[in-house]
């Protein structure tokens, strides 16, 4: 027998909402304690900031312009390569249970295999699916075809309007206010918590370990929705956090005027999505507009949040319990991680976007390795990519890095990364809407995160950012223009025109919105 | 509104392309829906999702080879317009062009979606680049 991989991502969250990451409001006692006898990495980097790309990257071990996925809406090719495959030709189990997203959607032609199994309501397909051999699905609620909207619909009918509508009546993502505060996105949510989709995925789960032989080694990608947007956790576990105690998170600032000083510092994009004038993506609600996010909101969303990454930590915890019950736990590897991060409050903002920021950028990751592995813990500083992770798997069930992959392991500490070839880290985002365009390049090294601007609507090629997070974790000052950066700037952006993956052409068209 | 477009080229002559799509009731031949069926100049298509659109054919110019249809409004779709235009470029040759402007919005990308597998589908049938 080998090692099994617990491998569980979450959508859009924090670095800071753990406690082992300096998380002061949610209780995560399971993943601070997989942090504590694991490796957990503090500058975890997605390669894109929004889930369809950067999910792609998980499963293909590639940067975005190498799998093709360069926004939402774009389709994964179903014979991309991915890690699930490779493990599954290796002997491997493997299943997908929660939110896959290499796929549109929103598609009413049924177009994508995704969205077709859950509608036929299909569980293990003929042919694996990316390298699954089970296969569940379940987003942010009750709407769309997937598994577990498939399920409420069947087994909770009442329950199918409990969740926030994510769509208006115009297909726009919903800009609707509730709460106490009338912040976007929320809604109290009647559902039980035991229907509610984080313990749907953890119930699957187990229901699917359980079916394997005890001799079998498994890969299962557990992946939650939330907490991503809407924030409509169940009513009953509301109570956890109380919003009206809450102080604002570190990176919102108050002051009207000084805010958007440091908003105008940045590049203009962001003013304008500040102030509801340039629209760019499908990730935020487009009437909505941030300049009206109110104090009391930004309280009101991130106890939402809080409560959404408690009932995950619990809904771990089951798992954890339900793999030990097996006699699997000393060859288990576990991995969490998340997708990309959210405002949260930040700069007065909420959601993701084209925004190179801390916010978005700083990701959870842990590894904590099988106790048989006998790996020490460590908290490595180097900065490293989810685009390890395909890597990290192969290497975690003793199978050669695949050809496919475009980079190295993830280190077990911060010695090994040097040959590791960890130095820097890339993120891309492209987005065209409509007409309208936003491209950028970053790369992160060292204390240094450095994005170029490419041509696009509000942005022309050698505009950029550059932040010192060493001396300026809560980026207020580009650096950019400073002549006493200058040096460091040309020298982060040669390394990132040198060795970032140049595109495939021909460009992949956008399928759908999301 | 939004306007997508979608486009390509087919070894293969106008003509024959034209004579294929034009045939108002043969969509789900090459179009990724599941049913079509048509009386006199409205068509209703079926998806896989089970959605039935009614249409309104708006034009069928053989001599321009272009047609025009329109979903009729509904509680979704508030206004639609769709152009295929079959372009020779040579005799052996052809542009396939396939335009949507929509709103809401956001359904022109699914739509100018299928419409791209649409096209594909054509190549694969009336042949590609060699």
């Amino acid at each position: 027998m080998g090692r099994k991989i617990l491998f569980i991502t979450t959508d859009q969250q924090r670095y800071d909402s753990l406690r082992c990451n300096g998380g002061t409001i949610a209780r995560t006692p399971t993943i601070d304690a997989l942090a504590a006898r694991g490796i957990n990495y503090d500058r975890a980097r997605p390669q894109n900031v929004v889930c369809m790309p950067s999910r792609s990257t998980i499963i293909t071990g590639q940067h975005v312009t190498t799998h093709g996925v360069w926004m939402n809406g774009v389709p994964l090719p179903e014979d991309a390569p991915s890690i699930a495959e490779t493990l599954h030709d290796a002997g491997y189990a493997t299943a997908l249970i929660g939110k896959a997203h290499f796929e549109p959607l929103l598609d009413p032609f049924l177009r994508f295999r995704e969205n077709r199994l859950g509608f036929e309501r299909v569980t293990e397909p003929t042919s694996t699916h990316r390298g699954f051999d089970h296969l569940e699905f379940a987003t942010h609620g009750a709407a769309g075809p997937l598994h577990y909207s498939q399920w409420i619909r069947n087994e909770h009918p009442e329950h199918v309007g409990s969740f926030y509508a994510v769509l208006d009546n115009e297909l726009q993502v919903n800009a609707s206010g509730g709460g106490d505060t009338n912040a976007p996105q929320v809604k109290m949510n009647p559902i039980p918590r035991e229907w509610y989709h984080t313990d749907w995925v953890a119930e699957h789960t187990i229901n699917w370990l359980n079916s394997l032989p005890e001799d079998r080694d498994w890969f299962c990608w557990m992946s939650f929705p939330d907490p991503h947007h809407p924030w409509d956790p169940p009513q009953s576990e509301v109570s956890r956090v109380n919003w009206r105690d809450l102080d604002l998170p570190e990176g919102y600032i108050a002051d009207t005027a000084e805010r958007e000083r440091i908003i105008d510092g940045k590049l203009r994009h962001l003013r304008g999505w500040y102030d509801g004038t340039f629209v760019s993506n499908y990730e935020a609600p487009s009437r909505w507009v941030p300049a009206s996010l109110t104090a009391d909101q930004v309280r009101e969303v991130n106890a939402l949040v809080h409560v959404e990454n408690e009932l995950i930590d619990e809904a771990i915890a089951r798992v954890l319990k339900a793999v030990d019950d097996r006699g699997w736990t000393n060859d288990l590897d576990v991995v969490f991680t998340t997708d990309h991060g959210e405002f949260q409050g930040d700069f007065g903002l909420l959601f993701k976007g084209p925004y190179h920021l801390e916010s978005l950028m700083r990701l959870p990751l842990i590894w904590s390795p099988a106790p048989s592995a006998k790996m020490q813990p460590a908290r490595v500083q180097t900065p490293v990519g989810l685009v390890s992770l395909a890597a990290t798997f192969a290497h975690i069930a003793g199978v050669e890095r695949p050809e496919y992959t475009e980079a190295a392991r993830l280190p077990a500490n911060d010695g090994e990364s040097a040959s590791l070839g960890h130095e820097r880290v890339f993120t891309e985002w492209d987005s065209v809407l409509f007409g309208k365009i936003v491209r950028l390049r970053t790369i992160s090294r060292g204390n240094f995160v450095c994005t170029a601007a490419l041509d696009g609507t509000m942005s022309r090629r050698g505009e950029g950012e550059l932040y010192d997070l060493a001396n300026d974790p809560l980026q207020h000052v580009n650096l950019w223009d400073d002549p006493r950066y200058q040096a460091t700037r040309d020298d982060l952006l040669d390394d990132l025109w040198l060795n970032m993956p140049v595109a495939r052409e021909p460009v992949r068209a956008v399928d759908a919105p999301v | 509104m939004s306007s997508v477009r979608r486009h390509a080229f087919i070894e293969c002559d106008a003509d024959t392309v034209w004579q294929f799509i034009s045939k108002m009731d043969n969509l789900h031949e090459w179009f990724p829906v599941v049913s079509t069926k048509v009386e006199g100049s409205k068509r209703w298509i079926t998806l896989a999702s089970g959605i039935t659109f009614e249409e309104d054919i708006l034009l069928v110019d053989h001599d321009l080879r272009r047609y025009q249809y329109s979903i009729v409004p509904n509680a979704i779709i508030k206004s639609h317009l769709a152009t295929v235009d079959v372009i020779p470029d040579g005799d052996s040759r052809c542009i396939i062009v396939y335009s949507t402007d929509m709103d809401p919005e956001v359904l022109a990308l699914p739509i100018g979606g299928a419409a791209g597998e649409g096209i594909s589908r054509l190549i694969e049938k009336f042949g590609r680049k060699q």
